[in-house]
Order: C-alpha cells, then structure tokens, then sequence
C-alpha cells in the first residue's frame, strides 16, 4: 500500500534561477497532485502608474521580466498608442518586429540550454548559451543593453538602427544558422535526449483548449493559435507568416516547436530586413492618455494581453499586463498529475515558465 | 587579490527581480565569460556555499527565505547584492510590497550596480567579494587560535582553517535545510 508524502519543490532549487514553490504530493515515485504556491517575485508595479507618468510607465513595464524585455516595453508602448490614436512610422514597426524576433531568438536559446542543463546535459547547455552571446552581442550593438533595451517609447523607438548594421545582423545569423542547426540536431535526434522528452508529460488537445494554454505549450499540442497570425501588433502580415505546429503534444512536441520559431525567426528577421523601408522611427507624442486600449502579442512564452486605461492625466488610471506563463500554470499543474518525481524539472521547464511575468 | 585560500562556490538567490540579472548570472558560467576555469562553481545548496549572490529587491514573502539562505550557509560568508533592485529597490522602490534592497533583510558586502549588471560587473563584484572573504577567514582563524596558539602562522593558515569550517560545520549540523 503507497503512502503519501509530500516533497516540497523550492523556492529556492536548482532547476530555474527563479522561485517558484510546488508542493508535490507523491505515492512511490509517482507525482499525484502538485500544488504550486507563487508570489515569491510580485512587486505590484501595476500600481506605479499613479507614481510613474504614462511614458516612463514603458520602462517600468519593460521590466516585468529580462527575457522578454523587448516585448513587454513594445506592448506597453503599444497600448499606449492606441489609447491616445498615434500612428507609429512603418520603419519603427519594421524595427520593432526585428528586435522582437532577435529577444524570441535569445529566449529560446536561453530555454533549449536551460532544458539541456534539467536533463543533466551540462555540455549542450554550455553550447546553447554560447551560441547566445552572438544574439546578445547583435542587440547590445544595435540598442546599447544586454538583456533590458529601453529603446521603445510611445510612439516609436529611441534609436534608428541604420540599414548596414542590419545587413551585417543578417549575415550574423546566417553564419548562426548551421551552428545552432548542429545543436538542434542534438535536441531532436540524440537517443538519451527523446528518452527523457519522447511521451513525457502529454497534454492533449483538449485540454490545451479547456485550461486556456497559450504559445508554444498549446501549438505543441496542435492548437493553431498564434498572435502574430492577427496583425495585431507588427508587420507580420507582410512577411507571409505561418505558425509552427505539433501535434503530439509531449515535451519532444513543444522542444520541436521552438526549435522551428527559433529558424523561422531567422528567417522573418531576413524579410523583414528585405523590405524595410526609409523614414523616421518616431513621431511626437503630446498630451494626456484618454480612453483605453487593449493590444494582444505573442511574446516568446505564449500571448500575452496589454491593457491601459488613461483618465485625461499624464498619469494612467489602470495598466494591466496578462504574462503567458500565468495561462500555462493549469497546464503544467495537469501535466505534473501521474507524471514521475524524476521528470518534474523536465516538466516545469518545457512550459519555458517566466515566474517574474506571472507575479509581476 | 593574488591568492585565494580555497576555491569559491556561489549560490544565487532571485529575491523579486526581473530575471535579468538573473540571466547575466547564469552567463557569467557559460563559455564567454567562464567563471569556472576560476574554480567558482554555482552550487544549489547554501550549506556548500561561500558567496550568496542575491539579485532583485526582496519582497514580503521572499524575506525569509533569504535570510534562511544567509543563515544556513557557513562562516565566513560574502554577500554580494547584484544588480540596483538589490542594492537600493532601483526602479522598483516605490512598489508597496517592496522591502527595498538586500540590506534591509541581511548584511551586504559587495554592492554591484546596473539595470540588468552585466556579467564582467558580476564577476568584479565576486572577485571583490572574495578579498572580503579572505579578510573574515583571516579574523575567524586568529579569533579561535589565539588563544591556544599566540604567535601569528599565516603561511600556514590552511590547516587551521580547515579547523575553523570544521566547529562551524558542527555548530551548523543541528540544523535541517527541508
């Protein structure tokens, strides 16, 4: 007859650099229920906009979270501009599409080393991580940070990035190409890698569906949802975008996803580099926010929801920020059910979990 | 900083912050900045650790868990506050559920600042930290053999470190982690 035990998981573990608590509830060696307890990073800068006026709000929003920075200052920005009936140049949102796909690029790099380093596979992760600095080196030439930019504002970008040093970030990433190609290779074909993603931790469709999973944990398990397919935010409608499906629905599934965003984001990168046209990057911005807006974005993790509300002030009356990883909790909790303890890391990384942007 | 007594083991704690310089951590481990040709490994358990690397501006419900990190880890001890959310709360200080740095929960040695710090401030920050280090192993070492042995060895400290870790280690063997 099994007992139950129950095995905390952190706040402070070896698996994520961030806190995260589960309790997991076990019989033998098999997961039964977890219980996942959050809070360990909330700030509650929502409530800063009654100290921070609407275009320093940008920077504050940027920093929910330093993976997808780029994303979270574009969709503050974005509903901002929305809000006060702005209209952002062209090249701006050619620019901001490219430096969005650059900060995809480097997130996914960053997970596939850190789902390389769960498994015990401190060498790939080595790799995947050096392969990375070539991405950071690209943004921290084109916008002057590492991993926080503060190059979008309200109503465009703080900076142009001039069309030589974009040719130069394409030949970049061709280079690029073959190397992450062989590190790819290592994900999707090594024998003792498919034993640990291969079947692990199947989500169905139906309840991708039912538990509202959003980006690369639903379209791993075939759901065709993606917001770039919406032209809500960039120019993707121009650059013939298509999403990456899988249909299995298991860790292998959702690794094989953002390995095909991270080549196609190379190759989105190049179009859009292709057609880019002349012209500035900002317009003027001036008054007080009325109205609210809402602006939807597929963020690295999954979509993410913008939401500003202005009340005739500089100062905005309510900024509210939905993060991917907070959707995909319910997904992960599922997943976990029947799974075994050795699997748990493995698990927890491949919904990419952003703890920051959940708790904001 | 010319000698270093033993190898340094670091861990790192996200106490709220962004992730960041959560990131700028991890990289300072990987092959472009390889911290570990230096021996400085990234250990998971405080009871291995020399340097407690602490990023982001500590909440309410982090509080504890930081000072439970601090006090389970050994002496001599280093902390290092990475990034301006740690030192000072940054951006984030007028937040209401923000204590506002790591110093307001535990002692801080080293302060390095940035949004997000980059990894060669990380490791200048470690590196400083380690002469921090070597200061407090000089003190504890002279504090426990002064009385017994009075003239000063210090070419030979090696041993009687090693005596030094071995009565914190005792003192700290009542206590469980879990």
């Amino acid at each position: 007859m099994a007992k139950r035990t129950i095995i905390p998981f952190g706040p402070q573990h070896p698996v994520l650099p961030e806190p995260v608590h589960l309790d997991l509830v076990i019989e033998d060696e098999t997961v039964v229920e977890a219980i996942p307890s959050i809070g360990f990073i909330h700030r509650g800068l929502e409530k800063l906009v009654e100290k921070r006026d609407y275009t320093q709000m940008v920077y504050v929003i940027e920093r929910i979270c330093g993976i997808c920075s780029f994303g979270h200052g574009w969709g503050a920005a974005a509903s901002i501009e929305g809000a006060m009936n702005v209209k952002v140049p062209e090249r701006a949102e050619y620019l901001r599409t490219i430096l969005h796909e650059l900060s995809r690029l480097h997130s996914h790099l960053l997970w596939l080393g850190l789902l390389a380093d769960a498994f015990g596979f401190e060498s790939l992760f080595n790799h995947c991580w050096r392969v990375r600095e070539t991405i950071l080196d690209i943004l921290e030439k084109t916008t002057g940070g590492r991993v926080i930019f503060s190059i979008c504002k309200v109503g465009g970008l703080n900076k142009d990035i001039d069309n030589d040093t974009l040719k130069e970030i394409v030949e970049t990433l061709k280079e690029l190409k073959p190397q992450i190609k062989e590190l790819t290779d290592v994900f999707l074909e090594d024998d003792s890698v498919k034993n640990r993603m291969v079947g692990v931790g199947v989500l169905t469709k139906a309840d991708a569906e039912a538990l509202c999973a959003v980006g690369p944990v639903a379209r791993g398990s075939g759901v065709f949802q993606d917001m770039r397919m919406t032209n809500s935010h960039g120019v993707y409608d121009k650059l013939d975008f298509e999403p990456v499906i899988e249909t299995a629905g298991d860790c292998y599934a959702r690794c094989k996803v953002r390995i095909g965003e991270v080549f196609q984001s190379i190759e989105l990168i190049t179009k859009a580099v292709g057609q880019i046209p002349d012209g500035p990057v900002s317009v003027a911005v001036k008054g007080n926010v009325e109205g609210e807006y809402i602006t939807r974005m597929e963020q690295p993790r999954g979509e993410a929801f913008y939401y500003a509300k202005g009340a005739n002030s500089k100062f905005l009356q309510r900024m509210r920020v939905r993060t991917p990883t907070n959707m995909n909790i319910p997904a992960l909790v599922k997943t976990l059910e029947g799974c075994d303890l050795a699997d748990v890391p493995i698990l927890i990384l491949t919904i990419d979990p952003c703890i920051s942007c959940t708790e904001r | 900083m010319s000698y270093i007594a033993k190898s340094p083991w670091v861990i790192h704690y996200d106490g709220s912050s962004c992730n960041g310089c959560d990131i700028e951590v991890l990289a300072c481990l990987t092959p472009m900045y390889d911290v570990e040709r230096f021996g400085i490994i990234n250990t998971g358990n405080p009871k291995h650790a020399d340097v407690f690397l602490v990023t982001g501006s500590v909440n309410e419900q982090n509080k504890d868990v930081v000072k439970q990190i601090y006090e389970q880890m050994p002496e001599p001890k280093v902390v290092v506050a990475v990034g301006i959310c740690a030192c000072s709360g940054g951006v984030f200080k007028q937040c209401y559920n923000i204590m506002g740095g790591v110093d307001t929960v535990i002692p801080v040695d080293v302060y390095v600042p940035g949004c997000a710090a980059r990894p060669e401030a990380i490791i200048d920050g470690v590196v400083k930290g380690l002469a921090v280090l070597q200061e407090k192993r000089d003190k504890m070492v002279k504090g426990i053999d002064a009385p017994a042995e009075a003239p000063e060895t210090k070419a030979e400290t090696s041993g009687e470190e090693e005596k030094a870790d071995q009565a914190e280690k005792t003192e700290e063997g009542g206590k469980t982690d879990e």
